[in-house]
C-alpha cells in the first residue's frame, strides 16, 4: 500500500511537470521583450494592435453565431429523436462521430470544391456567404461536442415524462420546448456552447482556407512576424480556454440531477 | 484449541472506534453469523479477518496460525461480496477457476474442479456464460463457487443476500448452509437480517456500536436475550409497565393483578416501576392451560400474514403485539372487538 | 412539408429533425462524397484512377509515413501516460480535490492545441526556450545533442500535451467503474496486484482504451495548427501537404489533392474500423 502511493504520487508529479513546465516557460518568456528586466510590455504591444483588437472581436461574433446555429439544430433533433423516432439515433450518432474521423482540413477542401463561386450555392462568392460558410463549417466542427452535451442533459430529465406531463396539463409543443425542456437542460446547452466557444476561437485551419479576418491567422500571422506576442497570446488563449472550461465546471454545479431520484 | 480466535480487536478510524476490543473464539466447521444493526461494525470485522483493514490493536488466529499482519493474499480464505463482484470480464467457468489459476493448478485439474464446484452449486453446463447472462442468484451462487474452489480455510460472507429478492434469498440461504455442512468449512457470515442469522448459524454474535451484546446459538439468543439491545434486537418484544409488590418474593401487579416473575433488577423497590417483557407468540387469546395471568383489552390492529394473524392489542396504556394461527373454519378477529389475552408469569423477562 | 390529411396538424418531428438532417448532409456528406468523387476524377471529367495511382510517389508516401508515425507516437504515448496518470490518481488514493483539479486542467489542456501550443513549446524547447536555457546552463544543449522541435519527437512530444489530458477526460470514466471488489475479490483468491492487472483490470479497460487510442489517433492526424505554426510550410506531413494544395494547388493536380484527402480519410476511417473490430472481440463480456 505505501509502495502504491508513492508511485501514484511520482506519476502524479511528473505529469504535473510536463503539463506546467511550458507554461511558466512560455509566461517567462513573455515577459522577456524589454531587455534586461522583465516587463509585460509583450502584452501591452498585443492589445496595442488594432489587428488584435478586430480578429479577437471577428471571432467572437462568429463563436457566438456558431453557438447559437448549434443549439437550433441540435436541441430539437435530439428531443424528438429521443421522444418520437429512436430508431433515428444510431444514424445520428454515426453522424455526430464524423466529424472526428474526418479531418477538418478535408472537410473544408470539400467545401471549397463545392460551394465556389460558379456553384449553385456560392457561398465563397461574397464575405458574407463565406462568414456563413465559415460559421456552418465550425457548427459541424462542434456537432459531436454539442450533441453529446444535449443528450447527457436530456437522458438525465427523463424528457418522456417530462413532455407527457406538460401535455396532461394542455401544454402545446412550443409552450413545452420553450418553457419546459429548455430551462431543464439549460446548463447542459451551456456546457456545449463553452466548448464550442474553446474550439472556435483559435481556429486556425478553417479559417485561413476560407480566408476570413479571425484570431487564429492572425495568430499564424504574429508568429512569424514577433518573437515575445506570440507567448503572451499564448498565455492569453490558455486563460481563455481556462475561462471557458471553468464556466462548464461552475454550471456543472447547477446541472439538474438524474429525475429518477433514489434519495 | 479454537479454530478461529479472535482476540480484543480494535479498530479506529480517525477519531472514531467502530469496532472496541472484540473476542470470540470458534471451532473448526462451526457456521457463524455477524448480527447487528447497520453501522455497527460487522464489516469491518469481516474486514480485518479478510485482511483489507489492519487492525488498530488485537489479534486474529486461524487454525493455530497468527495471521493478523499477513496480507489478504497470503490468508487462503474464501470471501462472497454483497454485490457479487464476478470479474465481467471473464465466463463462469474462468471466475471460479481464478484461484485455481493463480495456484498454479494444471488446467485439466483445474477443469474438473470447476465442473465440480458447478455440479454443487447446480449450474452444471453454464461454464461458457458471462456474469452479465446471469440472474443475480446464479451471479451470487457462482460467486461462491469461486470462494470455495481453491478450498479456503474459511469462507467470509459479507450480506451475500441482500442484493436478491425475498424467495431466492431463503432459497440459496438453505443453499448456502447445506453445502456448508457438507463442506464442513468454518464460515463466517455478515447480516443485519436476524431471521437470516437464526435461521442458518451454528452461533450468533449479536453486535451493537462496536461491542458484542451477546453469543450464543440462535435458541440462545432468542429465548434468552442477554440484553434490552438483543431482546428488541433479535425477534418481536413487547413491553408491560408493572409496579413491584414485594421485591424481595418478586411479586409485580400487572394491571391489578398479581404475578411472580422469574427475575426482577436488583435495583426495583417495593412499589417502583418495572418494564416487563415479553415475546408476542407467548401470549394468547382467551384462557389457556398454564397461563395465570389474563387482562383483557381492546383490538387496535390486525394484520393477515397467511399462517399467522398478528394482532395490536391496548392494554391500558401498554400495546401489545400478539401472534394466533390462522383458522381456516373463523374469521379473524376485527379491529375495536374486546379481548381477554392470557400469558404464563414464567415467560415474562425483566432487562 | 405539406400535410393534406389534416393540415392544422403541424409535422413537428419532421420540421425538427430536418435542420439536422440538412446541415450534415450539406456539411458532411456532399463535401465528403465531393472528394471522394473528385478523386477517381481526371480533368476532363471522366473516371479515372491516375489520382490515386499519383499518390504513390515518394514525397507523398513519405508525408504519409512521417502523419502516420507521429498520430500513432502520440496517440500510443497518450494513452500509456494519460492511463498511468488517471490511474495513479484514481486507484492510486491521491486526495480527492487533486483529482478534479487535474481533470478540469485536463479540459482545459485538451482544448488547448493549435497555434497557442506551439507557441508555449516553442517558448519551452526552442532554441531560445526557457527549458533549453536551463539545460544549457546546466551543461546539456538539447539542440547539440540533436534534439529538434521541428522534428519527429518535438511535434510528438508537442502533441502529447492535449493527447494526454484527452485520454484522460475520455477513459476516467472506464477506470472510475473498476469496483473496489473486484481487486479484493482477486486477493482473496490469492492473487497479486500484478495478477489482477494483467486477468482483470486491464482486460476490463481495453475496449476504452482502444477506443481512445483511435480517437487520439484521428485527432493528430488531422491536426494541421500546431505543426503548422511551429514550422511553416517546411514539415513534410500529409496536413501540411494537402493545406499547400488547398491553398495554391501545390500539386498542380486538384485531383491529386483530392486523392491525398481521400487517403486521410481512408487511414482515419481504417483505425476507426481496426478498432470496431478488436473492441468486438474484447467485449464478448458487456452487455
Ligand atoms: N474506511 C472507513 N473510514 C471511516 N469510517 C469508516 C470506514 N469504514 C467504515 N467506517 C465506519 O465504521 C462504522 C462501521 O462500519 P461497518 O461497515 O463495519 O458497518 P456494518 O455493521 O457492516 O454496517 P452495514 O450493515 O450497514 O453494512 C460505520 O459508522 C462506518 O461509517
Ligand atoms: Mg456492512
Amino acid at each position: 500500500m505505501k509502495t502504491n502511493r508513492f508511485w501514484a504520487w511520482l506519476t502524479f508529479a511528473l505529469g504535473a511537470a510536463y503539463f506546467i513546465v511550458p507554461l511558466l516557460a512560455t509566461f517567462e518568456f513573455s515577459l522577456r521583450m524589454r531587455r534586461g528586466t522583465y516587463s509585460f510590455d509583450a502584452y501591452a504591444s498585443v492589445f496595442a494592435d488594432p489587428y488584435f483588437v478586430s480578429s479577437f472581436g471577428y471571432s467572437v461574433v462568429i463563436g457566438l453565431v456558431t453557438i447559437v446555429v448549434g443549439v437550433l439544430v441540435v436541441v430539437p433533433a435530439v428531443y424528438f429523436v429521443r421522444l418520437r423516432m429512436p430508431w433515428l439515433r444510431p444514424f445520428m450518432e454515426f453522424i455526430t462521430l464524423l466529424p472526428l474521423v474526418i479531418p477538418a482540413l478535408v472537410l473544408v477542401y470539400g467545401y471549397i470544391r463545392l460551394y465556389n463561386s460558379s456553384s449553385i450555392i456560392p457561398f465563397t462568392g461574397s464575405a458574407l456567404g463565406t462568414d456563413i460558410l465559415l460559421t456552418g463549417a465550425y457548427v459541424t466542427l462542434a456537432l459531436p461536442y454539442m450533441y453529446r452535451a444535449v443528450d447527457n442533459g436530456m437522458r438525465t430529465i427523463d424528457i418522456g415524462t417530462l413532455t407527457e406531463a406538460a401535455q396532461i396539463m394542455g401544454a402545446n409543443q412550443a409552450q413545452i420546448i420553450g418553457r419546459i425542456i429548455l430551462p431543464n437542460i439549460l446548463v447542459a446547452i451551456l456546457s456545449g456552447a463553452f466548448l464550442t466557444f474553446a474550439i472556435v476561437i483559435g481556429e486556425f485551419t478553417i479559417a485561413s482556407l476560407l480566408n476570413r479576418p479571425a484570431f487564429g491567422p492572425y495568430l499564424v500571422g504574429i508568429g512569424t512576424n514577433r518573437a515575445y506576442e506570440p507567448a503572451a497570446l499564448a498565455i492569453i488563449s490558455f486563460i481563455i480556454t481556462w475561462g471557458a472550461m471553468g464556466m462548464i465546471n461552475v454550471l456543472g454545479r447547477f446541472a439538474p440531477r438524474t429525475s429518477a431520484r433514489t434519495d | 484449541m479454537a479454530f478461529l480466535d479472535v482476540q480484543n480487536l480494535t479498530k479506529t478510524f480517525g477519531q472514531t472506534t467502530v469496532v472496541k476490543g472484540v473476542s470470540f473464539a470458534f471451532d473448526k466447521g462451526e457456521f457463524i453469523s455477524l448480527l447487528g444493526p447497520s453501522g455497527c461494525g460487522k464489516t469491518t470485522i469481516l474486514r480485518m479477518i479478510a485482511g483489507f483493514e489492519r487492525p488498530t490493536s488485537g489479534s486474529i488466529e486461524v487454525d493455530g496460525r497468527d495471521i493478523t499482519h499477513l496480507k489478504p493474499n497470503q490468508r487462503q480464505l474464501g470471501m462472497v461480496f454483497q454485490a457479487y463482484a464476478l470479474f465481467p470480464n471473464l465466463n463462469v467457468g474462468d471466475n471460479i477457476g481464478f484461484g485455481l489459476k493463480i495456484a498454479g493448478m494444471p488446467a485439466e485439474q483445474r477443469r474438473a474442479r470447476i465442473d465440480e464446484m458447478l455440479k454443487l452449486i447446480g449450474l452444471a453446463g453454464f461454464d461458457k456464460r458471462y456474469p452479465y447472462e446471469l440472474s443475480g442468484g446464479q451471479q451470487q451462487r457462482v460467486a461462491l463457487a469461486r470462494a470455495i474452489a481453491p478450498r479456503p480455510r474459511m469462507l467470509l460472507l459479507d450480506e451475500p443476500l441482500s442484493a436478491l429478492d425475498a424467495k431466492i434469498r431463503v432459497s440459496l440461504r438453505e443453499e448456502i448452509r447445506a453445502i456448508q455442512l457438507d463442506l464442513g468449512i468454518t464460515t463466517v457470515f455478515v447480516t443485519h437480517d436476524q431471521e437470516e442469522a437464526l435461521s442458518i448459524s451454528d452461533r450468533i454474535v449479536v453486535m451493537n456500536a462496536g461491542n458484542i451484546e451477546q453469543l450464543g446459538a440462535p435458541h440462545e439468543i432468542y429465548n434468552k436475550p442477554a440484553t434490552r439491545f438483543v431482546a428488541t434486537f433479535v425477534g418481536q418484544l413487547n413491553t408491560i409497565e408493572a409496579t413491584v409488590l414485594d421485591a424481595a418474593a418478586r411479586t409485580v401487579s400487572i394491571d391489578g393483578q398479581a404475578a411472580t416473575v422469574p427475575a426482577l433488577p436488583a435495583t426495583a423497590d417495593n412499589g417502583s416501576a418495572v418494564s416487563l417483557t415479553l415475546r408476542p407468540e407467548v401470549l394468547s387469546v382467551g384462557a389457556r392451560q398454564g397461563n395465570d395471568i389474563t387482562l383483557s383489552g381492546t383490538i387496535a390492529d390486525v394484520t393477515f400474514l397467511g399462517s399467522v394473524i398478528r394482532l395490536r392489542i391496548t392494554l391500558g396504556s401498554n400495546l401489545l403485539s400478539l401472534d394466533t394461527f390462522n383458522d381456516q373454519r373463523t374469521a379473524p378477529p376485527a379491529r375495536g372487538e374486546k379481548v381477554t389475552v392470557s400469558l404464563a408469569s414464567k415467560d415474562l423477562l425483566v432487562l | 412539408m405539406t400535410n393534406t390529411a389534416s393540415p392544422r396538424r403541424i409535422p413537428w418531428d419532421a420540421l425538427a429533425v430536418a435542420p439536422f438532417i440538412i446541415f450534415a448532409v450539406m456539411f458532411l456528406f456532399l463535401p465528403t462524397l465531393g472528394i471522394i468523387g473528385a478523386a477517381f476524377t481526371d480533368r476532363a471529367g471522366s473516371f479515372t484512377f491516375d489520382n490515386i495511382f499519383g499518390l504513390f510517389t515518394d514525397q507523398i508516401l513519405a508525408a504519409y509515413w512521417i502523419s502516420i508515425r507521429i498520430s500513432g507516437a502520440s496517440a500510443f504515448f497518450g494513452a500509456l501516460i494519460g492511463l498511468a496518470i488517471v490511474l495513479a490518481i484514481i486507484r492510486g488514493r491521491l486526495p480527492a480535490p487533486l483529482r478534479s483539479a487535474v481533470m478540469t486542467f485536463s479540459g482545459v489542456a485538451s482544448n488547448f492545441a493549435g497555434v497557442p501550443l506551439a507557441f508555449a513549446f516553442i517558448a519551452t524547447l526552442g532554441r531560445l526556450g526557457l527549458v533549453t536555457i536551463v539545460l544549457k546552463f546546466l551543461g546539456l544543449d538539447i539542440y547539440r545533442s540533436g534534439f529538434n522541435l521541428l522534428s519527429f519527437w518535438g511535434l510528438t512530444l508537442t502533441y502529447l500535451y492535449f493527447q494526454i489530458p484527452l485520454m484522460m477526460l475520455t477513459i476516467a470514466p472506464a477506470v472510475d467503474g473498476l469496483k473496489k471488489e473486484w481487486n479484493e475479490a482477486a486477493q482473496m483468491l490469492g492473487a497479486s496486484q500484478f495478477q489482477f492487472w494483467r486477468y482483470v483490470g486491464l482486460p476490463i479497460l481495453w475496449p476504452s482504451f482502444l477506443g481512445t487510442l483511435s480517437l487520439l489517433f484521428a485527432n493528430a492526424f488531422g491536426a494541421i495548427a500546431t505543426a503548422w505554426a511551429l514550422t511553416g510550410s517546411n514539415l513534410n506531413i500529409v496536413t501540411v501537404l494537402l493545406y499547400n494544395q488547398i491553398r495554391g494547388d501545390a500539386l498542380q493536380n486538384p485531383g491529386l489533392g483530392a486523392a491525398l484527402a481521400l487517403g486521410m480519410i481512408v487511414i482515419t476511417s481504417l483505425a476507426n474500423v481496426i478498432y470496431l473490430v478488436v473492441a468486438a472481440r474484447a467485449e464478448r463480456w458487456m452487455k
